[in-house]
């Protein structure tokens, strides 16, 4: 079975580089560098920190949408093309699938995270790019284990990136909604917006708290901690184990 | 596609699928809940980035950035939070957001309402002296917020010179249709309690001679003051005798 689960992960694997994947990557890495030395050029004080915020964001941005639409298609044209009956026919679990895919997704998005952290290596060689490297590749595991559970449910590649976007940008956000949400300016003492401060603390409870991973300030301030990346860590293994055990929910219950 | 039963799900998935949703939800609950600091607070970016970034549509990301700020300022657990802010960078802020929504009210009310409360009066005078120089741009819409900025001078301040150069300022250039006699009044009264009461009355006289005020209650009143200003100026002229 341990054997299925790695093949399967293996040819995940070799499907993104055959499909040079990883050459897309370097090549929108290569072009947001070479934005952040504009914004480096026309930033008049604090110019590396500058092309630093800009390329750290900006490069996040753009591995998690290239992360998710790789595995959006591949998963969609695996599932046109039959590939998933024909492997399903074989003497192997619809969960031994599962994890074999996900193993490999996630070995991509490590290897996304690895590149990311190589392009800002000549402008922050510090302990907080390894740091920030760490986290950025939990963040894409999860965004992975996301899209695969969202292409499981959805089996269409626009609603599942729709999905995906929207709970990534809402993930990101949260905290910043739950301070909002707090106004004291706002009367707290009124039952709506009590009501409304609670509804978005029950939904900040069921999202990852994405907003403390992969933080540009360890970059630029090395404000990064191992008890930041530890709890990374934590809430990956939670959040990711919830969306596996959704996304084999889900699988299990599919006519094929 | 009909999908199968429940039952068709394997156990050790339920279980799995169950004990993540639990840890999860304990994984929140035991978080801290995010606060607000004040020296978090960055620079804003140049105005031109700004409009970048709105993608021409500019009203909104002011809208959505002055939230933002605002949540800088009013978090449960910090005491009194504008205090510790960096008021250079709030100002900044402010006037970025202006830039973006000229017509927008809400910062010239956050400046005046909130960051003008706190017990510092340096950081009072700066907050006022914003609202003085934005007024200047459109005093036919801002001029609430000026008012407000001359109470805040007279009363907090006990400054009579600077709500008097307010008054002044609001009388000179709110001059349209929407702004209320009152706010255009409020130079002469300043003028009575610095004892001015000469300019006072050549003010107030001015007011009613011109023919702008109508109703006849506040005429009534505006001339019970001119006479009352009139008799402490005679008392006055009189001790000097």
């Amino acid at each position: 079975m341990l054997s299925k689960v790695l093949t399967i992960a293996r040819f995940t694997l070799l499907e993104a580089i055959r499909t040079r994947l990883l050459w897309i990557v370097l090549v929108i890495l290569a072009l947001l560098f070479l934005a952040s030395l504009f914004v480096q050029h026309i930033s008049v004080t604090e110019t590396v920190r500058m092309q630093i915020g800009f390329l750290a964001a900006t490069a996040r941005m753009a591995a998690v949408l290239v992360l998710s639409l790789h595995l959006a298609g591949s998963m969609v044209r695996e599932f046109n093309d039959k590939g998933v009956d024909l492997l399903l026919s074989l003497a192997l679990p619809r969960g031994g699938y599962y994890a074999g895919k996900f193993l490999g997704f996630a070995g991509i998005a490590i290897a996304i995270a690895v590149l990311t952290a190589l392009t800002l290596l000549p402008l922050a060689p510090s302990q907080g790019l390894l740091l920030w490297g760490a986290s950025l590749a939990m963040e894409l595991i999860l965004v992975s284990a996301l899209t695969l559970f969202c292409v499981m449910t959805f089996a269409q590649i626009m609603p599942a990136i729709s999905f995906v976007v929207a709970f990534y940008l809402l993930a990101r956000s949260i905290s910043a909604v739950r301070l909002l949400s707090t106004s004291q300016l706002l009367a707290p003492s009124d039952w709506t917006n009590r009501a409304v401060a609670r509804l978005v603390d029950t939904l900040a409870w069921l999202l990852p708290d994405l907003d403390r991973f992969a933080s540009t300030a360890w970059l630029v301030d090395q404000s990064g901690a191992l008890s930041t990346l530890a709890a990374n860590a934590l809430q990956t293994l939670v959040y990711g184990a919830l969306l596996l055990g959704a996304g084999l929910f889900d699988l299990y219950r599919k006519n094929l | 596609m009909k999908q199968r039963r429940f039952v068709s799900v394997p156990r050790p998935v339920l279980i799995l699928l169950g004990l993540a949703f639990a840890a999860q939800i304990a994984f929140a609950v035991i978080q801290p809940r995010p606060q607000a600091r004040a020296e978090l607070l960055p620079s804003p970016p140049s105005a031109a980035v700004l409009g970048a970034i709105s993608l021409g549509d500019p009203i909104p990301l002011a809208q959505l950035t002055t939230l933002w700020l605002q949540a800088f300022d009013n978090q449960p657990g910090i005491s009194i939070p504008f205090l510790e802010l960096d008021y250079g960078k709030v100002e900044a802020w402010l006037q970025r957001i202006l830039q973006l929504d000229p017509r927008g009210q809400y910062p010239l009310m956050m400046a005046s309402q909130l960051y003008a409360q706190v017990p510092d009066e340096h950081k009072q005078r700066r907050m006022l002296a914003f609202v003085y120089r934005e007024f200047m741009a459109d005093p036919e819409r801002r001029w609430p917020w000026l008012a407000h900025a001359t109470i805040m001078a007279k009363h907090r301040l006990k400054d009579l010179p600077l709500a008097l150069s307010y008054a002044k300022a609001l009388s000179d250039h709110a001059t349209g249709p929407g702004v209320p006699h009152w706010a255009r009044q409020m130079q002469i009264f300043l003028h009575e309690d610095m004892g001015e009461y000469e300019t006072a009355r050549v003010l107030l006289g001015g007011l009613l001679a011109s023919g702008s005020v109508t109703d006849p209650h506040e005429i009534h009143f505006l001339l019970e003051r001119l006479n009352s200003l009139n008799g402490v100026e005679k008392s006055s002229h009189s001790s000097e005798n």
